[in-house]
């Protein structure tokens, strides 16, 4: 026979494992961010430019028919130069490096901002061959981000380049 | 009890998994019915699997924790402790996966953060993040593919549950019946009082905030927050690698294992039936014909001399004077021990004389030892042969009290039981009728129980001059001296 007391002590102990357990599956609540803050995604896969050059007749002529491809390009791709602005205040001025060890990889970045909610200049320039100067991609644009927003910046050659979304 | 709460998550998952659909719009859809529609079953099922996955971790670690704590991860047991580190790692890939299923803002927080994470590690040539950047990123392949990873995962996990216990026997797969039910009572109550529920579903267009975080799961996450991904990574690979190398770690020299004797070991397989880490195995007897012999294999042997104590050959009735036994430890032979018992029973004075056999493992003995209380320590309390019992009785003691660990906490984890099933006769070898029952003591103790073992052996005292219980025939045995 159980004593009453073994039985409550029991019950005092089986209602603490199960509280600690509930307690803490759900609780306490976490933000990952405060509440009037948004957040930018700066996330861009982009496989640098090379340099392509025409091969003259000549050079066609002597290689096998199979491999006679107008156009030579070597296998390696440029670093990608980014420039990232908030508010005319740089963000993240990076240079992306190719992936794979003979660098014909893409080249990518994933940052993420938090910024306040609210009016903010974005600028982001891009260029994909460093022998030539200058940004081949721009795109400045102000956004209007809600509170808990994210805003993803992100980089398609068939939606005309540089977007945010 | 972690093996009991994983058999909760299986069977519960099990029918989870039988009404998910795994479609974008409908996974949501169809754990939100579980919950809210089916509510008595589903719903239960569901909270049920949570916190059965919550208890199962924290009890995983408090075993891991408490193993550390006793110093039981090397020598024999560097085998079930090294298989036991991967498991860590396939139980939280297996409770973070899990909560990726329900896709609601909760799921994809952890998802979010956790490929994040992982992209700080140089295994992806593109960012597996991308992969949650936005709502059109995810496809129906995904909850496909994770479907199948949050039921490959557990299977390894329980794969290597089996790899992790398969070479120690008498594996506890299920706890006492009365603490199971304690417990599924427990988490019932809970279910339904604090029932599982999905967050908003998820969208990738807004940062999931607010969030009802699984602190036993998820943690990982607010802590990469407040740290970094370098930090977590070490903290985890340094971990590992410290679990992993903790046994590598100078300890103390291991001690002499069982050694059989051939001509003495008549094939009972009885050390086999009771060796708590299966070190015993019989191949046929290499002088008797048509009978067997126990091999010990040194690298699975815990020294722990259980198997000296199952052994028919360990009695001290024995007329020989090298007294021999089938299986016997070199550190504390049988012989040694019945010429020990003699001479302490012969020194013993005072009306109640008390012979007390103990362990090295469990409640300090030596503290109850004085002129009419002879203490013996064992390696194991398992180590005692029941014939023993009857030996010092016979031989002149008036009691006889046996120490174990403390009840569930045998350093040798079968050592208590198999002592208490033997003197009790349920097991064998078994107590011999003859033997008054009010003549004998068990008791249990950590090294913390002095003052309980002083006040139990009093008690036991008291007993034993109050209550007349009948004496056995007195008993001593012809040796060359006498």
């Amino acid at each position: 026979m159980i004593k009453p007391t073994a039985i409550v002590g029991q019950i005092i102990l089986y209602g603490a494992f199960a509280a600690f357990i509930g307690y803490f599956a759900t609780s306490p609540t976490y933000h990952q961010i405060a509440d009037d803050t948004a957040l930018i995604k700066l996330s861009i896969n982009h496989l640098g430019d090379r340099e392509c050059r025409k091969r003259t007749p000549e050079e066609l002529e002597k290689l096998p028919r199979n491999m006679r491809a107008p156009m030579e390009c070597p296998r390696e791709r440029s670093d990608i130069t980014l420039e990232f602005d908030i508010d005319g205040q740089p963000a993240l001025h990076t240079v992306m490096h190719p992936t794979g060890i003979a660098k014909d990889g893409i080249a990518t970045v994933y940052k993420r901002f938090e910024v306040k909610a609210g009016e903010h200049l974005l600028s982001v320039k891009m260029n994909d061959n460093i022998a030539k100067p200058g940004f081949k991609f721009v795109k400045k644009e102000k956004v209007t981000l809600k509170p808990a927003q994210v805003l993803v910046i992100d980089f398609n050659p068939d939606k005309g380049g540089l977007f945010f979304q | 009890m972690a093996f009991f709460f994983l058999w909760i998550v299986t069977s519960s998952g099990l029918y989870l998994y039988t009404v998910l659909d795994t479609s974008i719009a409908g996974v949501y859809e169809s754990i939100d019915w579980l919950t809210n529609q089916q509510w008595y079953l589903g719903g239960v099922l569901r909270s049920l699997h949570r916190y059965a996955s919550d208890a199962f971790i924290l009890t995983t670690l408090l075993h891991l924790v408490r193993e550390w704590a006793f110093g039981r991860y090397y020598g024999f047991r560097l085998y079930s402790w090294v298989t036991g580190v991967p498991l860590l790692w396939l139980m939280f890939f297996s409770g973070i996966g899990g909560y990726w299923i329900v896709w609601d803002r909760l799921a994809q927080f952890s998802a979010v953060a956790s490929t994040e994470l992982l992209d700080w590690l140089p295994i992806f040539s593109t960012p597996a993040a991308r992969n949650f950047l936005t709502p059109d990123a995810i496809s129906d392949r995904f909850f496909t593919v994770l479907v199948f990873i949050h039921l490959g995962v557990p299977l390894l996990l329980i794969l290597g549950l089996w790899a992790h216990v398969h070479r120690i026997s008498r594996i506890d797969h299920f706890p006492a019946r009365r603490l199971a039910l304690g417990t599924l009572v427990a988490l019932l109550v809970l279910a339904l009082a604090r029932p599982a529920v999905s967050d908003a579903p998820a969208d990738l267009s807004i940062v999931a905030t607010g969030l009802r975080l699984d602190w036993f799961i998820l943690f990982i996450h607010p802590l990469a927050d407040f740290t970094s991904p370098g930090f977590i990574w070490t903290l985890l690979l340094g971990g590992t690698i410290l679990l992993f190398i903790l046994p590598l770690l100078p300890h103390p020299a291991p001690k002499p294992v069982a050694v059989v004797d051939a001509p003495n070991c008549n094939g009972c397989s009885r050390c086999l039936v009771d060796c708590p880490y299966a070190a015993v195995t019989m191949e046929p007897h290499p002088d008797k014909p048509g009978h067997k012999i126990a091999i010990v294999d040194a690298d699975l042997c815990a020294s722990c001399g259980i198997c000296a104590g199952s052994c028919p050959s360990s009695t001290p009735f024995r007329s020989q004077e090298a007294l021999v036994t089938g299986i016997d430890m070199p550190q504390l032979p049988v012989s040694v021990l019945r010429r020990s018992l003699e001479e302490k029973i012969s020194r013993l004075e005072g009306t109640t004389r008390i012979v007390v056999f103990g362990c090295d493992c469990g409640a300090n003995v030596k503290s109850v030892e004085s002129t009419d209380t002879a203490v013996m320590s064992l390696i194991c309390a398992g180590m005692l042969p029941p014939s023993f019992v009857e030996y010092a009785l016979r031989g002149g003691a008036d009691g006889v009290m046996v120490v174990g660990c403390r009840e569930g906490g045998c350093e040798y984890r079968l050592g208590d039981r198999w002592t208490a099933e033997r003197l009790t006769r349920q097991r064998e070898p078994r107590l011999r009728h003859n033997v008054p029952v009010g003549r004998l003591c068990l008791a249990h103790g950590s090294s913390h129980d002095s003052a309980t073992l002083a006040k139990e052996l009093r008690q036991f005292r008291i007993r034993l001059e109050t209550q007349a219980a009948e004496r056995p025939l007195p008993y001593h045995r012809r040796s060359a001296s006498s």
